[in-house]
């Protein structure tokens, strides 16, 4: 048994190669016309061959394991790529450009004049009830005026083709090594593919992350010292930090490798002796980051690296504090935001999302809370939420409680029904969900990877992309068909 | 270099070094037990005494029978000291610079712990233990060849090359001390065959024999064989090549100047100290005083560098 297009069940959601049974995209003809073409021998040796190259190439990541502490999978990834025609594709790159402009826009007035609160267009209530809103960070100009350097926003797309952005990442997005690396897997793996397509590159993502990251540099030097700051080995994304210390060609440190001295200088502790430190990409939680300020005990940090960032001595991306502006209650408010600071219409759309905090909004998200997503404002990862299709009558009783009780910290979505890509099954291609997660690169100007890193649900009917719950990555192709 | 980086590279090599040593001590003193008549009581009490003294084990076994030390200086995760301990120790160092050292290093690491773990019980029975026990040295000379073979001789190497050396030289120290003392050296007749067959062990635990041989031709005695063991420059093991390694290689490395200075009084201290006409007292104090001196670099290089 060979793919046949024709028994694909695309059933009614939208799918991102196949229009319908038997009949591929534009964009995606040549890939399910090779595919088609591959017995089940063919298939089954390609995937080893991606599979012996991710084992090769150590592309893996961790996870917690109760009696045997943790340890290294490799990343789970399917050989069938997710196509998007340039022209779409540049659509979505303005809007994320938009979107990031005007949230940076947003964080910076917040910790300074906050305008947007005076004007009405934010509720103060809000903004004092933010859990990520840093007092701390008050008064803060930092370089450029930008504090999230690096954002990963996740897109959706629902069954009806349109692309939503699902949330945005605004602290320590991770993902990007993986994207990067997909390519090199598919390279090895479908060379031919590279000749027919025009597919465009991903790999200039080190570079562009190294010359942002030095357009920050306090002191006005050729080779700024940038470093890659890292919880350590212990960490899930330690991967993605040693990857991404060694394509920039930064040192990779831990909290103990640093330490401020009474000048607000951050040094680095080399054999040499001390050596000044310019730009830290800091991949531990602001919460993490200076035990002089937050977590007296936290053992990653490095005490007094407030001092030294308020002080201008040193950058730091993304900002502390950025954090304020992806919670799930300010993402309500994100179109706002871009026509506020920006005066223009969102390109991208949000998933419509009622603010529970206002009265009418609250009334319908009660009545219709079987058909809603419900989610708690400051929570991330899943926790706190009210999947309402899917939930008991008694769930849905306890989120109208809740909501009733504190309205402010809750919004609500309608289900959106994820679109599909065919995915590697055996040596069958099914129908699985998926998102995509573009990085977006804030310095002197705002560049965007080209695609993203694309989550595959791999269990039948399941949405979680989470590779530490089942899920895996496509490689996506951004391919030109004008070319 | 970060100073982590090269703290982690100085105590993976070791901690390699340690797991090496101990694997060949419990291999030397199985055969040497063999040797021995039932009425020298010699045993396996000193093995204790060399490598970690006695408290922490009398802490957790009865009596120091044989099984009792294997399992405690082999599989014990109590000891901090045991082969287990050290190879996880050695991983985890080698783990943490993963991307800097050359990745056929880190497979051998890790490899040599997974089989380890792995093979703990064959560690710890006596039929397949010399054989298993034989697999930790070749495994760890293996990782020796292939980093000098491989991987750039710069500051990282350096500074593998001084924690193994370190290592190795406090290791010396100890089996001298142990082993010297629980020989009596004014034996006659039938005892001092058996005089011999320990000294003869003590080269064996430093794999120090047939250089020995090759060296001084002359029957096993107890002043050539200290002469040998801590003076012989040219064997790679004796105490005194082990420091003309450190001075040298704390000469490849910056801000070098009180760690080879440190280096050099003990070398002074080791020749001129002439440890080989020792009585057994003198050579004990003398000993220590060789411990305390490593210790003094050892700290010279923690405070310098790391």
């Amino acid at each position: 048994m060979t793919i046949r297009w024709g028994s694909y069940k695309t059933t009614n959601l939208y799918d991102e190669l196949l229009r319908a049974a038997g009949k591929p995209r534009a964009a995606a003809e040549i890939i399910c016309g090779y595919l088609r073409s591959l017995t089940d021998n063919d298939l089954e040796e390609f995937k080893v061959a991606a599979e012996s190259a991710i084992h090769v190439m150590g592309i893996s990541f961790r996870v917690y394991h109760e009696d045997e502490g943790s340890i290294d999978r490799d990343w789970p990834f399917d050989i069938i790529p997710r196509i998007i025609d340039k022209q779409e594709w540049l659509q979505i790159e303005k809007g994320l450009k938009q979107r990031v402009k005007a949230l940076n826009m947003f964080i910076d007035d917040l910790y300074n004049e906050q305008k947007i609160v005076k004007d009405g267009v934010f509720p103060e209530e809000l903004l004092k009830k933010s859990k990520n809103f840093l007092p701390e960070c008050k008064g803060v100009h930092p370089p450029l005026g930008i504090w999230a350097h690096i954002c990963g926003s996740d897109l959706v797309r629902d069954s009806d083709g349109t692309v939503y952005v699902l949330e945005d990442n605004l602290r320590v997005p991770s993902g990007v090594s993986y994207m990067l690396e997909n390519r090199k897997v598919m390279k090895r793996v479908f060379p031919e593919m590279f000749e027919q397509y025009s597919i465009l590159p991903v790999d200039d993502y080190p570079s562009h992350l190294y010359d942002m990251l030095s357009q920050l540099s306090p002191r006005d030097i050729e080779h700024p010292e940038i470093v890659v700051l890292t919880p350590g080995i212990y960490n899930s994304a330690y991967f993605e930090h040693a990857y991404l210390a060694q394509q920039m060609g930064a040192e990779l440190v831990e909290g103990s490798d640093l330490f401020v001295d009474d000048d607000n200088v951050v040094y680095m502790r080399t054999i040499e002796g001390p050596a000044r430190v310019d730009v830290i990409y800091r991949r531990i939680d602001d919460h993490f980051l200076d035990p002089e300020v937050f977590n007296p005990d936290s053992m990653l940090g490095v005490p007094g690296l407030m001092r030294a960032w308020k002080a201008g001595k040193v950058a730091l991306a993304n900002a502390p504090g950025s954090g304020v502006a992806d919670d799930k209650v300010v993402y309500a408010f994100v179109p706002e935001i871009i026509r506020y600071y920006l005066n223009e219409e969102p390109s991208i759309p949000n998933v419509p999302t009622y603010k529970c905090i206002n009265k009418e909004d609250r009334d319908y998200v009660i009545e219709n809370i079987h058909k809603m997503v419900v989610k708690p404002a400051n929570e991330s990862g899943g926790y706190g939420m009210l999947i309402g299709p899917h939930a008991s009558k008694a769930e849905c009783e306890k989120f109208k409680r809740l909501i009733r009780r504190d309205p402010r910290n809750y919004v609500a979505q309608p289900m959106l029904m994820l679109s599909t890509a065919p995915t590697l099954v055996e040596t069958k291609a099914e129908p699985r969900h998926l998102d995509l997660r573009p990085f977006i690169l804030s310095g002197k100007d705002i560049k965007v990877t080209t695609g993203g890193l694309t989550r595959v649900a791999l269990r039948k009917g399941s949405i979680v992309v989470n590779s530490s719950q089942g899920g895996g990555s496509k490689d996506t192709w951004i391919v030109d068909m004008e070319a | 270099m970060l100073s982590r980086v090269a703290s982690n590279m100085f105590w993976m090599a070791r901690y390699l070094e340690r797991a090496e040593n101990t694997a060949r001590l419990i291999n030397v003193n199985s055969h040497l037990l063999m040797d021995l008549p039932t009425t020298v009581k010699l045993g396996w009490e000193p093995i204790i005494d060399i490598l970690s003294g006695r408290d922490g084990f009398y802490e957790r076994y009865d009596k120091a029978d044989e099984a009792s030390v294997v399992k405690y200086l082999v599989t014990d995760k109590e000891n901090p000291g045991s082969i287990i301990n050290s190879l996880t120790q050695a991983r985890e160092n080698a783990r943490t610079v993963r991307e800097i050292i050359p990745s056929e290093i880190w497979e051998q690491v890790n490899g040599l712990y997974l089989s380890a773990m792995q093979n703990r019980q064959a560690l710890l029975g006596r039929r397949r233990r010399y054989e298993a026990l034989s697999g930790v040295i070749r495994a760890n000379q293996t990782i020796t060849g292939t980093l000098a073979g491989i991987m750039t001789h710069d500051e990282g190497y350096a500074f593998i090359r001084l924690g193994r050396n370190l290592e190795r030289g406090d290791m010396t120290t100890r089996i001298i001390d142990v082993r010297s003392a629980s020989l009596l050296p004014e034996l006659d007749g039938d005892q001092s065959t058996f005089e011999n067959i320990q000294w003869m062990s003590v080269l064996k635990s430093m794999s120090a024999y047939q250089m020995y041989r090759q060296k001084v031709r002359l029957r096993i005695n107890r002043p050539d064989v200290l002469k040998f063991l801590l003076l012989e420059p040219r064997f790679p093991r004796s105490l005194l090549h082990t420091l003309h390694q450190v001075k040298a290689l704390l000469e490849e490395l910056p801000r070098h100047e009180k760690a080879v200075e440190a280096t050099e009084k003990l070398e002074t201290q080791l020749v001129d100290g002439k440890p080989q006409c020792l009585e057994q007292q003198e050579l004990h104090e003398f000993i220590d005083d060789m411990q305390l001196g490593m210790i003094k670099i050892a700290e010279q290089i923690n405070k310098t560098y790391f």
